[in-house]
């Protein structure tokens, strides 16, 4: 027994049946744990407004201008997009390093399939994310059923399709690509509505955010569950409608919004739903948090994992293709370390590497404040090697911070 | 006569609790001070404060060891001094040998270089002291508890212990196990070395201790001293919930239906050993409301057939047939059990039964996600709404269902495994120890579930190492040993002695 729980289940005085409650229940709802909770989101929300206002103000406002900030997405998509499946692997206790390779790789497979065959985008684009999740789950299959650690299974995996990304395009570039497949990263979505589309689209979504979150927020006063304070929903809503609309603003004042925005966007909602709401979400970090009691509470362990490794695969394959339409080629080095600025987004955006923690909203304000470093320091000119540095740096105080609030709040 | 150490006064505050207030504690030269009171009570704290883990100055009082001031800064402080704790969870590393874990932090070595003969020599010394019987070399994970707990106080008196301070040694150990460490203690008590011993097994501490001290709410409640006559245990149980259990368990008349689950030829297989048979040629029948116990000692296959039954959740090879309500079922994978109507509460429910680091509400309806979903996706106010019940319910203590699991007291956190399995509907509920590790007042009210669970026209089998709980709570003790059933025993005819007959009488059987 620690001596937590030594001093939560005291009950001075108290009559043993009824007491306990009584006297430990004062004390722990002042420090609850909602309000820590979101303390936490708050300051790696902080983190972002501060890194972001720093290159903002050393690039002499270059960082918003819109031209740029629709470089930010595009540049920064395909981290979202794999953080995305690299959360759920990190919370299944996981880790996943051949997603870099597997970028490559599948970048190659669409230019051979697309540039050489002549296959029609949209049956090659299904077909790259089919390979993509077998992959994923090949490598899944080893993890989950013949329990072999993950890092030994991906690091093989990062050999082997590095290799065939190679064999695949024979030293050879191979572009450019057909126009309806480039739409994927340079298109942008029509302005239907002038040149406020994105502006309206933006009032649309946020509205309809809003909405959403207040019904859950009322479902779960009704319930008499733990629901956030009134000032704290009008903080967090508002300052989210204030981003997202200043956000669309500045977009509209180039070309819009560009599809890959669309793309992410969905998925991150997507994933949001999942990891929050749905049975395979929570199982996901059931198995994460104790993977033995998840197998004694009938949850089928091995599956669950190796669909989040098919998943993993599936969206690594996704931003294999974003990436090579941006380039409108592909080459053998495409994709080369794009598995670390993934796992760095993840554990800066409060994952943990024991598994069970992490959230949506965490690993895409990690993946922007990687991607928010890689832009704003190359405009001011650091070398690729101060870059490297300052976001090990950046990765380490982080987590640092991370454990130091959890040691904290215990 | 001096006493060995004293504890004056001790007061120790956490942020809003104050949970130890005004102790006071003695240990007299070479006596072994049996240390009692409920999860909760300040027993753990106390030691903490002795041991050095929070530091002198975190807390009020004075300490006087060995007639000097005892102000210790950290555990490798008090244990210069000769004060060794040995924790509930051990704390020996299981890929290394034993002599390597016995003088693990302490190698006799010279400029950093171990000396090895050295290490055997005196290892094999200790050992002998401690009564282990094993190879210097043997790896510590292939010990069982018991023995483990043998090699963790061979690394005590490594260290020159003069005070040796066990928490709950014998929680986890058979009753041969708990024997043997008692009857060392006893040699340490002749050789002069005092001892700390916290325990919830009463009888254990009635049988060895000088002198008892009990704590409850973080203040000494009285001590009794054993050695004019000897003390009973409803005596210090009425001392730790400072009120009499008129009963120890809740009475209940038995309304018992038809047969429910029955189970023929069950054999199991040992999961790497194929060729060892684990569990032989079982049978059992289990009636609606009806509460049937299987006792045995440790190792007799006991968890490894509940497990086996759930879902092949142990074990290769499984042969036999599950008929619940007369119908064969399936119980080959763990949610084929679980649709079958099995439930099973394991005997560790902090590796097996719980996800720690959440909440109550999520560990409530991990079993049952469907229960409150539809169409997968969870409705959380209904999810709310079922935990919330449950707590209320089976009055789970906290301050509310998303308080994490892991600050739960024992007793609490059964009950919230008990929730999780009561979702899931079951008709059939396998409870494994289920009081392990519980103080008495909880231990109660885990009976009193267990009882109604009953009411409601399920099935209970319930697997205990603790005879008296089995015997006042079962209709029926079915004994086993090496794997088989040896005997079964209606309420009226079970007594302690009658199942441990049954055991000896059957030893050596399968030859």
């Amino acid at each position: 027994m620690t001596d937590i729980t030594a001093s939560k289940s005291m009950n001075p005085g108290g009559d043993l049946f009824t007491g306990g409650a009584a006297a430990g229940e004062p004390q722990a709802r002042r420090r609850g744990r909602l309000p820590m909770a979101q303390l936490r989101a708050y300051g790696l929300i902080f983190a972002l407004a501060v890194i972001t206002l720093f290159f903002e103000v050393a690039t002499g406002g270059v960082l918003f201008q819109p031209l740029n900030l629709t470089n930010l997405i595009l540049q920064n998509s395909y981290v979202v997009v794999m953080a995305l499946g690299m959360l759920l692997v990190i919370v299944a206790g996981h880790i996943d390093l051949s997603i870099g390779s597997v970028v490559g790789f599948i970048g190659a497979l669409a230019a051979l399939l697309m540039v050489r065959f002549q296959v029609d985008p949209l049956t090659a684009t299904a077909l790259c994310l089919v390979v993509g999740a077998i992959i994923g789950g090949v490598q899944g299959y080893f993890v989950a059923y013949l329990a072999i650690p993950s890092f030994i299974v991906t690091l093989a995996g990062m050999l082997v399709f590095r290799g065939l990304t190679q064999a695949l395009l024979q030293g050879a570039s191979i572009g450019p690509f057909p126009d309806v497949f480039q739409l994927l990263s340079k298109g942008f979505l029509a302005n239907f509505a002038g040149p406020w589309t994105a502006l309206l689209i933006a009032f649309g979504v946020t509205a309809l955010l809003i909405g959403l979150n207040w019904r859950r927020r009322q479902a779960r006063i009704r319930a008499e569950g733990p629901a956030e304070s009134l000032a704290s929903f009008i903080f967090r809503n508002g300052v989210t409608a204030t981003l997202m609309l200043a956000f669309a603003y500045q977009m509209s004042a180039y070309r819009g919004l560009p599809n890959v925005l669309l793309v992410m966007f969905a998925l991150v909602m997507l994933y949001h739903f999942i990891t929050t709401r749905t049975t395979i979400g929570r199982r996901i970090y059931a198995l994460g948090g104790n993977i033995k009691a998840a197998r004694l509470s009938g949850i089928r362990t091995e599956r669950l994992t190796f669909l989040t490794f098919a998943n993993m695969g599936a969206l690594a394959g996704l931003a294999g293709m974003i990436f090579v339409a941006r380039l409108n080629t592909a080459n053998s080095k495409a994709g080369v370390g794009f598995e670390l600025d993934v796992i760095a987004a993840c554990f800066i955006g409060g994952a943990s590497a024991a598994g069970g923690i992490g959230k949506v909203s965490g690993v895409v304000i990690g993946a922007f404040i990687i991607g928010i470093m890689n832009n704003g320091m190359s405009m001011l000119g650091i070398g690729v090697d101060y870059q490297q540095v300052i976001k090990g740096v950046v990765l380490l105080a982080a987590v640092c911070l991370d454990v130091h609030n959890k040691n904290n709040r215990l | 006569m001096q006493p060995v150490l004293e504890m004056r006064g001790i007061s120790k505050t956490f942020p809003g609790v104050k949970a130890l207030d005004d102790v006071n504690l003695t240990v007299e030269p070479a006596e072994i001070l049996a240390l009692v009171g409920e999860n909760g009570a300040g027993k753990s704290t106390l030691m903490k404060v002795l041991s050095g883990v929070y530091p002198h100055g975190s807390y009020a009082g004075d300490i006087t060891y060995e007639g000097r001031p005892g102000h210790f800064r950290d555990i490798s402080d008090s244990e210069r001094r000769g004060i060794v704790i040995i924790h509930q969870e051990l704390a020996l590393v299981p890929y290394l040998s034993i002599a390597e874990n016995i003088f693990l932090g302490n190698e006799p070595a010279r400029f950093g270089i171990i000396d090895q003969g050295r290490v055997y020599a005196r290892a094999r010394e200790l050992m002998a002291m401690v009564g282990l019987d094993e190879s210097p070399d043997t790896l510590v994970t292939h010990l069982g508890v018991g023995k483990q707990q043998l090699v963790e106080i061979a690394k005590a008196i490594a260290k020159k212990v003069k005070l040796l301070i066990l928490d709950e040694p014998t929680a986890s150990l058979s009753e041969t196990d708990s024997e043997a460490l008692l009857q060392l203690l006893l040699r340490f008590k002749a050789r002069g070395i005092a001892s700390i011993l916290i325990s919830h097994k009463l009888n254990e501490i009635a049988r060895v201790a000088d002198r008892i001290t009990v704590l409850r709410d973080g203040t000494t409640v009285e001590t009794l001293d054993c050695r004019n006559g000897a003390i009973d245990e409803d005596r210090i149980i009425r001392a730790m919930v400072g009120r009499t259990l008129e009963n120890r368990y809740p009475v209940r008349a038995p309304r018992i239906g038809d047969v429910l689950m029955e189970v023929r030829d069950w054999t199991v297989h040992h999961p790497v050993h194929a060729d060892r048979v684990v569990v032989r040629n079982v049978g059992l029948t289990l009636r609606r409301g009806e509460i049937v116990g299987v006792a045995g000692l440790m190792g007799s296959g006991r968890t490894e057939l509940a497990m086996s039954l759930f879902g092949r959740s142990y074990g290769q090879g499984i042969r036999g047939t599950v008929r619940i309500d007369r119908a064969e079922v399936d119980v080959s994978t763990i949610d084929r059990a679980i649709a079958a109507g099995i439930a099973y509460v394991t005997e560790d429910r902090k590796q097996l039964g719980l996800v720690l680091g959440e909440d109550i509400a999520r560990n409530t309806t991990l079993a049952n996600l469907p229960g409150v979903s539809t169409a997968a996706v969870i409705d959380e106010a209904v999810e709310h709404r079922v935990a919330t019940g449950f707590r209320t319910k089976m009055r789970i203590r906290s301050f509310g269902v998303t308080q994490q699991t892991v600050n739960l007291s024992g007793g609490n956190q059964q009950k919230v495994v008990l929730s999780k399995w009561l979702f899931t509907q079951p008709k059939v509920l396998i409870l494994d120890e289920p009081t392990r590790g519980i103080d008495v007042g909880a231990k109660y009210e885990i009976y009193s579930i267990i009882n109604e669970l009953a009411e409601d026209g399920r099935g209970v089998l319930m697997i205990s190492s603790e005879m008296p709980e089995l015997l006042g709570l079962c209709d029926r003790i079915y004994v086993m040993n090496e794997g088989r059933f040896v005997a079964e025993f209606p309420r009226a005819e079970a007594s302690q002695e009658a199942i441990m007959r049954a055991i000896m009488r059957s030893k050596g059987l399968n030859g």
